[in-house]
């Protein structure tokens, strides 16, 4: 295979062709089949709403300030419920699949594009579409349910728009389960020729694990979400007690999706942390198959736990027993990952470039994340710690330190590739020890409100827990203006980065041997694969340089 | 005095241990506090040394491949399975402790609505939001939910329990608390919007200052005596008659025993059973009786109720029958104490309101029991 | 699903030598295209089942609690209408079926004629259900109206004449809760069959137009997976909901 500076090829105004500049004008765009051109579709909406869902945190923290609360109970709850759903359903769950999944896992792969295309322009519709539900019940009062919609509160007591969020996260399912199919059918029919299963970058097992759950799960939210809304409009239904209803029915619905959801956020930033990992130390991944393999027992046992979130909801002691004990099941290959993954910079060439700062962040933030989760699944100990404060510092330090680092690391690593400029390093570099800092000052300080017995969702608060809650806002304060650097590099670095050549970080991996950014159809020639998967001989120092060999 | 220091500064982040089982969790989760806290140094210890040992270097070249190492893969997968399984049986034996309803404890009956907790007392004390209970006795509250689901929580207990509505069932959770203060009562379940005002307090008093302040209040008789009163009332005694001849079973020294069903089931008549029998008399119907009973649902309320429940109870058996119930996974029968009735032994006389002071812990004969 | 019946619009504008003008341009071959379809159908009902697993499970969860109910409730319904529906169904899989080998053999006129058929005998189920539905409702028994009660109104219920007698409010709102188990687990069936027979329509309308060939016809092979899945969940509901402790 030639390099990919040598077949670059050009358009009749001399410019190199890319996908970015096959065709212009809204129609281009909006009607797009390109996987790449939806993958930017879905990172400018998934951007924005992780914008709009970080200004209702820190509407939250604001609101902690002080312990009589800054604003009505009323208006707290429809803040914190808003900033749930939206993080939840319209930032974490498409964030790394439906923006770097869809943008590299034909590329990784050596395909032109997903299986269905259309599809996937589809679910990119469905996604705006079920936003669009979302953001009309937040501008028409909001919901105040918290985003896990507990019945009876939400399908009788609640006089709030549970019915418009309700259908908006029922259409966004729509969206994830389409991404999930089209995932699956292309990894398992439109690999390159010789690219075989255990020669798969480790992000695409990670997606494909992901979709295996997204599949499995997110019709049972739909349904549940279905019967919810079905029981708010006839005023009849089967969560409701007055009829002989069971509540706990649904939060065994809700949860059967919702803990595996867990999975499908922190799977697919797992699968960025390894090509990370390796391509920014030049080392394969440590016990590669295991790393694989555990992303599929991960997703596995993600489906036998939802019972660990209802160890006090009166469900039977031996059920809490049971779901405790397959809990610590899943903390088994995480394990393995975080080991496997500290391995793997051993004897490397450790870069200190932002996506391997990311990477390193990711690891330790997830090991407390990890570790912590232990804490909760012991069934004993979280008959204390369960709807407190504990929990939500855990939870986060998994979803943000795990999952948003996951993704701003990946969205360094390849945003060279995606957009064919480079970001300030030394910006980017700041803005992460920024981030982490302000994120450890957020969070640690919620473990040690929780187990001192703040609960969750709480408006007001007794004053002994206020200064913990400052250091916790203080904290906020910092990593919002570590994101807003981010953000503000990143859309400068689009006119004014330098220009990126195909393979500006001598990574391995077949995404590296194309132009960046690809044309439209990703490779001018079909590749062979003949090496396995973070082989760094097979790097071409020309694509490295962008200098074509003499 | 380093060690002094250092538990001081612990101690403010622990809330005070005032129950017999807050140590236990607590030394859980220093434990796993100590792991946690070895594991990240590990780590990062290795992250760093790494970072540092295999910087990039101006023309270095590609790094050997490494494959991986089945041995050491197999170790730190090995290792923390055990270790899992260490914790996991360690959070369980806490839970049962937590979950198991000691039979020698006395009962306190909570009603969760939006947005405050009752409370009422066997001897007819009722308070709002705040409860009083003696040290080193245990209590058991029975706890039920007038709208939505609450949490009965109380940080300084590490006690915790949704109280879920429906007709079938009351939550129980217990405590024996070990510390004469007042403690935070929070609801732990996002019920709405003054979810955050649905607290309380907890005061734990000496024996003797709970004497005292149990002689303080109760003007209208203990819960069996009103509940005597609403068995009247409603005109369950013409049917539940104590002689046994009216249409309906005879419900004298009916609870805590084996009821035997339609259909060849059986049941524990609890205080969940009471309930369920006022609510949905259809759902259980004793052996040999018609399905005559009409609903009482919409018609009493969670407070009335649990005075009904004390009333069945107050007219129990005085002695745990010798074929005592052994049905259900772990129900052994054990010996408990005698009830001590307010008055005589016979059933409570359909009047009401006869004393206001009778110091009456009706001390349960409920067998153990789990959830 | 309606979207992937269209996606061969995408027809390959590259004229690379010997492709077949309907194999879309991201695909390598024929055989490459219909294993992606047939796989992506496959999962899809996957996603299906979960879907109605869900129900399924409120189900088996009420049944379990309210037997009773269940089985008074399951006797207002009308056997002898949701038995002549089950074969209706199991008779539209086989149209299906025969659709599906005559598009294999290239027999577009057939083709045209079993897949309208298979509308056609849709057509049948729905509209009995139509009947079923205003039934309850005339009966009093829909569990979203305020006038719902139990027994059912101006109908005798086959069996359970003791219990029912009695207008205890619990054991109704339990008969409730099967009937609103009833109207979603059917309506949401209903809902499939109404998008099936739509495409069914499309599909019929391309044959009859001479789109399908022996080479190619996997949205018609893709279709009949979904239509025999959609009856398989009938096969189902059928005992669940109309034989709830029915005896001979």
């Amino acid at each position: 295979m030639k390099s990919a500076i040598s077949q670059q090829r050009f358009n009749r105004d001399g410019e190199p062709q890319t996908y970015l500049n096959n065709g212009h004008g809204l129609r281009s765009w909006f009607l797009t089949k390109d996987h790449k051109r939806i993958a930017m579709l879905y990172l400018v909406s998934v951007a924005f709403f992780f914008a709009v869902g970080g200004i209702y945190a820190l509407l939250i923290r604001i609101n902690l300030l002080a312990p009589n609360g800054l604003f009505e109970s009323d208006t707290y709850n429809r803040i914190f419920t808003t900033h749930g759903i939206i993080m939840v359903f319209f930032f974490l769950v498409p964030a790394v699949p439906a923006v770097l999944g869809n943008f590299l896992l034909p590329i990784m792969i050596g395909a032109k594009d997903l299986a269905f295309p259309k599809i996937n322009l589809l679910s990119w519709y469905l996604y705006i579409f079920g936003a669009a539900f979302t953001v009309i019940a937040v501008i028409a009062g909001g919901v105040d349910t918290g985003w896990t919609f507990y019945t009876p509160y939400s399908s009788t007591y609640s006089n709030s728009n549970v019915l418009l969020a309700g259908v908006g996260i029922f259409i966004v399912g729509f969206s994830s389960i389409l991404t999930g199919l089209n995932f699956i059918v292309t990894v398992h029919t439109m690999r390159a020729p010789g690219l075989t299963w255990f020669r798969l970058p480790l992000f695409v097992w990670a997606n494909y694990a992901t979709s295996l759950v997204i599949m499995l799960s997110t019709p049972v939210l739909a349904i549940t979400v279905s019967l919810l809304a079905i029981e708010r409009v006839a005023h009849v239904g089967i969560f409701d007690p007055a009829i002989g209803g069971d509540p706990v029915l649904f939060q065994h619905m809700f949860w059967f999706y919702s803990h595996p959801a867990v999975y499908i956020m922190v799977l697919p930033a797992m699968g960025v942390i390894s090509e990370l990992i390796a391509n920014m130390s030049k080392k394969n991944v440590f016990g590669y198959k295991l790393v694989a393999m555990s992303s599929l027992a991960i997703g596995v046992f993600g489906f036998l736990v939802w019972g660990h979130h209802l160890f006090v909801s009166t469900q039977s002691v031996y059920l809490g027993i049971i779901f405790s004990f397959l809990s610590f099941a899943v903390a088994i290959p995480s394990a393995i990952k975080v080991f496997n993954w500290t391995a793997t910079l051993f004897k490397g060439s450790i870069s200190y470039d932002a996506p391997m700062l990311y990477g390193l962040g990711f690891i330790g933030l997830f090991l407390i994340g990890g570790m912590t989760g232990l804490f909760v699944a012991a069934v004993g100990l979280d008959v204390h710690l369960t709807d407190t404060y504990f929990v939500i510092a855990h939870f986060h330090y998994v979803m943000v330190g795990g999952s948003l680092m996951g993704f701003l690391g990946g969205m360094h690593l390849w945003w060279p590739k995606m957009t064919g400029r480079m970001y300030p390093e030394a910006w980017a570099r700041a803005a992460m020890v920024i981030q982490f800092v302000g994120f450890n000052l957020t969070f640690f300080p919620q473990f040690i409100l929780g187990y001192l017995g703040m609960p969750r969702r709480y408006a007001t608060y007794p004053p002994e827990f206020q200064v913990l809650h400052i250091f916790s806002t203080a904290g906020a304060t910092i990593l919002a203006i570590g994101m807003a650097i981010t953000i503000c590099y990143l859309i400068w670095s689009l006119k004014k980065g330098q220009r990126a050549t195909p393979n500006p970080w001598g990574a391995a991996g077949l995404e590296w041997m194309t132009t960046s950014p690809p044309p439209t159809e990703n490779f001018y020639e079909t590749p062979v694969v003949t090496w396995e998967a973070y082989d760094f001989t097979v790097v071409r120092p020309e694509d490295v340089t962008g200098m074509a060999a003499e | 005095m380093m060690i002094h220091k250092f538990l001081l500064g612990m101690s403010m982040l622990l809330p005070e241990q005032a129950s017999s089982y807050a140590a236990d969790v607590d030394n859980l989760y220093l434990f796993l506090v100590g792991l946690t806290v070895f594991f990240t140094v590990l780590i990062t210890a290795a992250i760093v040394y790494f970072f540092v040992k295999f910087r990039r270097r101006a023309n270095d070249p590609i790094p050997a491949h490494i494959e991986g190492s089945v041995l050491l893969e197999s170790i730190w997968s090995i290792i923390p399975f055990i270790i899992s399984l260490f914790i996991f049986a360690w959070g369980a034996k806490i839970y049962l402790e937590q979950y198991t309803i000691p039979n020698d404890a006395t009962d306190i009956y909570v009603v969760g609505k939006q947005w405050m907790w009752k409370f009422q007392h066997p001897e007819g004390q009722r308070e709002i939001n705040e409860v009083h209970i003696p040290i080193g006795k245990k209590v058991r509250f029975v706890m039920a939910s007038e709208d939505v689901i609450h949490s009965f929580y109380v940080p300084a207990f590490r006690m915790k329990e949704d109280v879920v509505p429906g007709p079938n069932r009351y939550s129980t959770v217990w405590c024996e608390p070990t510390m004469t203060g007042t403690f935070h009562i929070f609801c732990a379940e996002y019920c709405g919007t003054s979810h955050s005002a649905m607290i309380g307090t907890v005061t734990v008093m000496s024996e003797k200052d709970y004497q005292v302040w149990l002689s303080g209040g109760a003007q209208q008789g203990t819960m069996a005596e009103r509940g005597a009163a609403l068995f009247s009332q409603y005109g369950c005694v013409t049917c539940h008659k104590s002689d046994a001849t009216g249409q309906c079973p005879k419900l004298e020294g009916i609870y805590g025993t084996e009821v035997l069903l339609e259909g060849g089931q059986k049941a524990v008549a609890d205080d969940s059973y009471i309930r369920e029998s006022v609510l949905s008399p259809m759902a259980k119907i004793v052996l040999g009786y018609k399905p005559l009973m009409p609903s009482f649902q919409g018609q009493v309320s969670e407070e009335q109720l649990q005075q009904l429940v004390a009333y069945i109870k107050s007219i129990g058996p005085a002695e745990t029958p010798a074929a005592a119930p052994k049905a259900g996974a772990a129900a052994p029968a054990a010996k408990a104490p005698p009830i001590m009735m307010s008055g005589s032994p016979e059933p409570a006389p359909v009047a009401p309101t006869t004393t206001a002071t009778t110091p009456s812990p009706a001390a349960s004969s409920q067998p153990v029991q789990k959830r | 699903m309606s979207n992937k019946v269209k996606s061969d619009e995408h027809s390959s504008a590259h004229g690379h030598g010997g492709r077949h003008p309907r194999l879309v341009h991201h695909f390598d071959s024929m055989e490459q295209q219909n294993e992606a379809g047939n796989f992506g159908m496959w999962w899809f009902l996957l996603t299906e089942i979960m879907f109605f697993g869900g129900m399924f499970t409120a189900y088996t969860v009420y049944r379990h609690m309210y037997f009773d109910a269940f089985a008074a409730a399951s006797g207002a319904l009308d056997i002898r209408w949701g038995a002549f529906n089950t074969v209706v169904l199991i008779t539209s899989s086989l149209t299906m079926a025969l659709g599906v080998y005559h598009a294999q053999m290239g027999n577009n006129k057939k083709l045209t004629m079993f897949l309208l058929l298979t509308v056609l005998l849709g057509g049948v189920f729905l509209g009995v259900k139509y009947i079923e539905y205003s039934a309850k409702f005339t009966e009093h028994i829909f569990p979203a109206a305020s006038n719902f009660q139990w027994p059912p109104y101006e109908k005798p219920v086959a069996g359970h004449a003791e219990t029912q007698q009695l207008a205890d409010p619990v054991f109704t709102g339990h008969v409730k809760i099967y009937f609103f188990l009833y109207f979603v687990l059917t309506g949401f069936h209903a809902t499939h069959m109404i998008i099936g027979m739509g495409i069914l329509l499309v599909l019929a309308w391309q044959s009859w137009k001479g789109k399908f060939s022996k080479e190619y016809h996997s949205y018609i092979e893709l279709f009949g997976l979904y239509w025999h899945f959609v009856d398989i969940v009938w096969i189902f509901l059928f005992p669940l909901l109309y034989l709830v402790d029915r005896h001979l």
